[in-house]
């Protein structure tokens, strides 16, 4: 079983993002761009099923800038074995990247794609439920745990009230929650072997998919701040506090 | 306009990030019918024809609809569509689920987790954990959006007396099953819908602290309980207690932090709580820079004391 993991390039989990003053975007330049945090998630638990025996192949996608090669590599590094790069010269939205990889889906046939659940960039949480959609796939969503057994999958998922099994029939898709596993931090000789190993370069239009964005931005803006308050000095003076506002008699 | 907004209930009750949705599809005007999903879901039916707003509740009663699996509803939502211009769900697992594949059926740029309604196809909603806010325009023929519920005022859950209509078509794929839940049942308000909150982090060290001295000024207070995600990570309560950009946003009247330092991804989760009180040894701790009251110190000797004095 061929598994496909599709990444993004986003800005590193640990920077801060600063909007631009004319309000058009966040700012990207000269900032620490890394893997999506979810799609690392994703990628350790393809290499894993591998390791398991579960899956033969891990295959790699990216849509996005050619820059996105590097987050690629790392993912060969971690141990995929080949990886796609879909040339897109805009920002991209989940409905198109869907569609890009519902086509390659076609062509791969993989028994399970594993994607993050959200890009920490736009947050959308669209892409993998709209690839679920466009190729009749059943889906798997926040997961926290999946097991391969014969022509099904069963998946943990982390809900608002908790955990919830379900079992999908194969092929399936599942989006990774942050509690699936830990991901491996790639070796040196790992990411030697990465520079040799196969990325075949793509573009949209090679799978008949027009990315045009159906949603415009009109504006970026900071969210409002909160100020910060008053310390008080002891427990009796956080009770005052708290009687104040009528939470406590 | 006319929208339709899935209904999230359990017990026969609608849940209150529901009663959000209705008020934000009230905002894109026009008509707002709420569909029903389950089977044996007559008392969900009822009580969705008092929320005020409502003007059709569409039942769906099926057990191929039992448990919300996404690959039975969204094609039924597809069918409902083709009378309605909106579809709009609150932003919970089961709306955040569904709706995406609706979306992609319709062929729509789904607008995700929308904070406010500027005009019927112009939104806002937050992008970077809630570091910026956008304000996003779609050009699609349907809306298919999730709401985050602590952004809406609930919708009355009585005034209304919409009229129930039974719908159906779609059924059992057969492409997926449900097998079982862990659901975590507790005596305590639930996290979304609290008025207060008391949550813990990673300075409890261990579960058995966080049992010991969150719990019961919890009880005192008659707040519901939440965690960090490290305290989550590090095995102290279950995943749902998480309170985050990935776990639940909540917007309580108070919101108690104990011993939560306030990275950014659990700001983005609480921030909008009208009051906030931080207890943390670390004077400059990022949390302090959003907290109404602060209290600095051990709080393995201030929690105990401030339970008791309470």
């Amino acid at each position: 079983m061929k598994v496909l993991v599709p990444v993004k390039r986003v800005i590193d989990y640990n920077v801060k993002p600063r909007v631009k003053a004319d309000g058009t975007g966040v700012d990207l330049l000269n900032v620490k761009m890394s893997m999506n945090p979810f799609d690392e998630i994703a990628v350790e638990e393809a290499i894993r099923l591998k390791e398991k025996g579960a899956a033969t192949e891990v295959i790699v996608v990216s849509i996005g800038e050619p820059k996105a090669q590097e987050t690629l590599r790392t993912a060969l590094a971690m141990g995929a074995d080949r990886a796609i790069l879909v040339a897109a010269a805009q920002e991209v939205e989940p409905l198109g990247v869907a569609k890009v990889l519902a086509a390659i889906v076609g062509e791969e046939q993989p028994g399970l794609v594993i994607l993050g659940k959200q890009a920490i960039d736009d947050d959308s949480n669209q892409t993998g439920q709209m690839l679920a959609a466009l190729t009749g796939r059943p889906q798997g969503t926040f997961a926290s745990k999946i097991e391969v057994s014969g022509d099904a999958v069963e998946v943990t998922r982390e809900v608002d009230g908790g955990l919830e099994t379900v079992r999908l029939s194969l092929p399936a898709i599942v989006t990774t929650d942050l509690r699936l596993n830990e991901p491996r931090y790639a070796s040196l000789p790992n990411i030697m072997k990465a520079k040799s190993k196969p990325l075949a370069q793509k573009t949209a239009a090679d799978y008949g998919v027009d990315l045009s964005p159906r949603l415009r931005t009109v504006q970026v803006a900071e969210p409002s701040k909160r100020q910060a308050g008053v310390k008080v000095g002891s427990v009796d003076e956080l009770i005052d506090r708290l009687r104040d506002l009528g939470v406590a008699a | 306009m006319k929208s339709l907004v899935l209904a999230e209930h359990e017990g026969g009750a609608i849940k209150d990030a529901t009663l959000a949705a209705v008020t934000a599809a009230g905002k894109l005007g026009g008509e707002v019918d709420l569909l029903v999903v389950g089977s044996g879901v007559d008392a969900a039916a009822q009580a969705g024809a008092q929320i005020a707003g409502v003007s059709r509740v569409l039942v769906a009663d099926d057990p191929a609809f039992d448990h919300a699996l996404p690959e039975n509803v969204a094609p039924l939502v597809v069918q409902l569509m083709g009378e309605h211009d909106a579809f709009v769900a609150p932003a919970t697992s089961t709306g955040k689920n569904i709706a995406p594949r609706v979306a992609a059926l319709l062929d729509v740029m789904q607008v995700s987790e929308i904070l406010s309604v500027e005009a019927p196809n112009r939104f806002t909603r937050p992008i970077y954990a809630g570091n910026a806010i956008a304000t996003v325009e779609t050009g699609d023929p349907k809306l298919v959006c999730t709401v985050r519920a602590t952004a809406f005022e609930k919708a009355a859950r009585t005034g209304g007396s919409a009229t129930v209509q039974p719908v159906g078509g779609a059924a059992d794929g057969g492409l997926s099953q449900f097998v079982g839940a862990q659901q975590s049942h507790s005596e305590r308000p639930e996290l979304t819908s609290a008025k207060i909150i008391v949550s813990g982090g990673r300075a409890l060290q261990n579960g058995e602290n966080f049992k010991m001295l969150i719990e019961p000024l919890a009880d005192k207070l008659g707040a519901a309980v939440g965690a960090s995600r490290a305290a989550v990570d590090a095995g102290f309560v279950p995943n749902d207690y998480q309170v985050g950009q990935t776990g639940k946003i909540v917007a309580p009247e108070v919101y108690v932090a104990v011993g939560i330092s306030g990275a950014i991804q659990h700001l983005a989760g609480m921030k909008d709580s009208k009051v906030i009180i931080a207890i943390n040894k670390d004077e400059e701790a990022p949390i302090f820079q959003v907290a109404d009251v602060g209290l600095v110190g051990d709080l393995f000797k201030l929690v105990p004391e401030l339970t008791q004095k309470l």
